[in-house]
């Protein structure tokens, strides 16, 4: 069915839970929910890597491709992000032209990706003004159980980490059956993540899983990465219709680089 | 999660009724030979029966039948569900039960007398009821409130289970949901479409209520579970 809404009575039990600082899970409510990542999930594509985070399983892939730059940037290759929220994901997720989620997912991932120079643009120029690389990061969800953007960011950096372009035949073409060594031109020292936070009734909560998402009433999605020891934030998106305070604002940007470490202390073991 | 616990269980369990039960796959050969009929769950396929659902097959004298571990909730006659009002419309309320097509309830079969203007006052959009299948169209399901505790849900919280895992909640003439209740002091209705209605007293009660029932719900193969509870809600 397509109402897969919340209870009345879940929303209200979930807030007096929120308010009391308890959740279902046993989790505090600014808790985050441990990952995993595994490389190497698709053999075709040029990097691909899988986030289990929770119940949340997301797979990234990295295609290459050749191709013509943008008429307003002839010096720099192109970044395409997509995904696809594929119907096995959840009871929300539907066949059909994508909807608001599925259009808001690649959009946020691609902000945060390009707008904190994670990928060097120029160096992916074959020549410049007519031929250069396209990178196309895909990102298809195998179970939400919320938190689908945050799994998103770790599984398309690691896919994005673990990514060799293709061999090029003599006449130019790319050969995708062969890779060569060469890594992409990544900034080694940006590693972007996103982390959205969540807010119900006067609660601030971080990494949901499906029924505390369907029962948010705001939430705001910042891209956070971090240069020279310096964390800055790349790009922000609030989503639905309840305002928040300047003072929850506050709180949250206090919170992020307390929180984007400790999603590193575990990243960084499977970056190596 | 649930082929780990197949590794671990050894293949075989045996019934209640010391009937053998193991798991199959769809397509996969339960027995070969004319002396066995398919029941359900189960078709024949020349000379083999063959498995029509993800389950436990079980074999009771010539019948063959797989007992569902996964799947959506199919609606039966006389089912108590619990379910979500998802639109209310001139002559009764559209409700979401989790299953395919849609339930209505009609605004005669609501206990008490109702004015058309006050039908969302009764049940607005959002709320939860528990009701009855009263019958089944080719279009959708008709419910009814009329039986005991039937009616709006007030208080308390639902979550969902798979619909294949209620006839484990319950328990064999209801001793495991007796045993939750009697743990926790919770209220608890379990629908036979999975969605469970949980009230008790304070928060920390609730949140073990849920918990024990979804321990329940997770361990599909594993016999005499009610004394394994009993151990559990020591445990805990």
């Amino acid at each position: 069915m397509s109402s897969m809404d919340i209870t009345n009575l879940t929303k209200e039990k979930l807030t007096s839970m929120f308010n009391a600082g308890k959740r279902f899970d046993g989790r505090g409510l600014l808790d985050l929910k441990d990952f995993e990542v595994e490389y190497g999930v698709s053999n075709m594509a040029e990097g691909s890597a899988r986030v289990r985070m929770g119940k949340t399983e997301i797979i990234a892939g990295v295609k290459m491709e050749v191709g013509t730059p943008y008429p307003d940037s002839p010096n720099k290759g192109n970044l395409t992000v997509s995904a696809d929220l594929l119907p096995l994901a959840s009871p929300r997720f539907e066949q059909g032209p994508p909807k608001f989620n599925a259009i808001e997912l690649p959009r946020l991932i691609d902000r945060m990706i390009r707008e904190s120079g994670m990928i060097d643009l120029k160096k992916l120029v074959i020549v410049e003004g007519e031929k250069v690389w396209t990178v196309i990061v895909d990102i298809y969800p195998i179970n939400d159980d919320g938190a689908l953007v945050d799994a998103a960011s770790i599984a398309c950096v690691a896919a994005l980490k673990n990514a060799v372009f293709p061999k090029l035949k003599e006449d130019g073409k790319i050969d995708y059956h062969a890779k060569s060594d060469e890594r992409l031109p990544l900034v080694e020292t940006t590693i972007p993540l996103t982390f959205t936070f969540y807010k119900l009734g006067d609660n601030l909560f971080l990494s949901p899983v499906r029924e505390e998402e369907e029962a948010c009433e705001s939430k705001v999605t910042l891209g956070i990465s971090k240069l020279d020891g310096r964390y800055m934030i790349n790009s922000c998106q609030k989503g639905l219709s309840v305002p928040f305070r300047q003072e929850e604002i506050e709180k949250i940007v206090k919170l992020l680089p307390e929180k984007y470490d400790e999603v590193m202390k575990t990243f960084n073991k499977y970056l190596k | 999660m649930i082929e780990n616990e197949i590794n671990e269980e050894n293949e075989q369990i045996e019934s209640s009724e010391g009937n053998k039960r193991w798991v199959v796959v769809p397509g996969e050969i339960i027995v070969s030979g004319e002396d066995f009929l398919p029941g359900e769950g189960a078709r024949r396929e020349g000379d083999n029966v063959i498995a029509d659902r993800f389950g436990l097959a079980e074999v009771a004298g010539r019948m063959i039948k797989v007992i569902p571990l996964s799947g959506a909730y199919i609606p039966r006659r006389g089912n108590v569900v619990i379910g979500r009002v998802v639109d209310v419309t001139f002559n009764g309320w559209l409700v979401d039960t989790d299953s395919a097509g849609s339930a209505f309830l009609p605004i005669a079969e609501s206990p008490r007398f109702l004015n058309r203007n006050e039908m969302d006052q009764y049940l607005g959009i959002g709320d939860v009821l528990s009701a009855k299948i009263w019958s089944i169209k080719g279009r959708g399901i008709d419910l009814t409130l009329k039986g005991r505790g039937l009616g709006k849900l007030e208080g308390g919280f639902i979550f969902r289970i798979n619909a294949s895992r209620v006839p484990r909640i319950i328990g064999r003439e209801g001793s495991m949901i007796t045993l939750i209740k009697e743990k926790t002091g919770c209220n608890i209705t379990v629908g036979q479409n999975g969605w469970v209605w949980v009230k008790g007293d304070d928060l920390d009660s609730e949140i073990k209520a849920r918990k024990a029932i979804e321990f329940v719900a997770d361990k599909v193969l594993i016999e005499g579970l009610t004394d394994k509870m009993e151990v559990w809600f020591q445990e805990n």
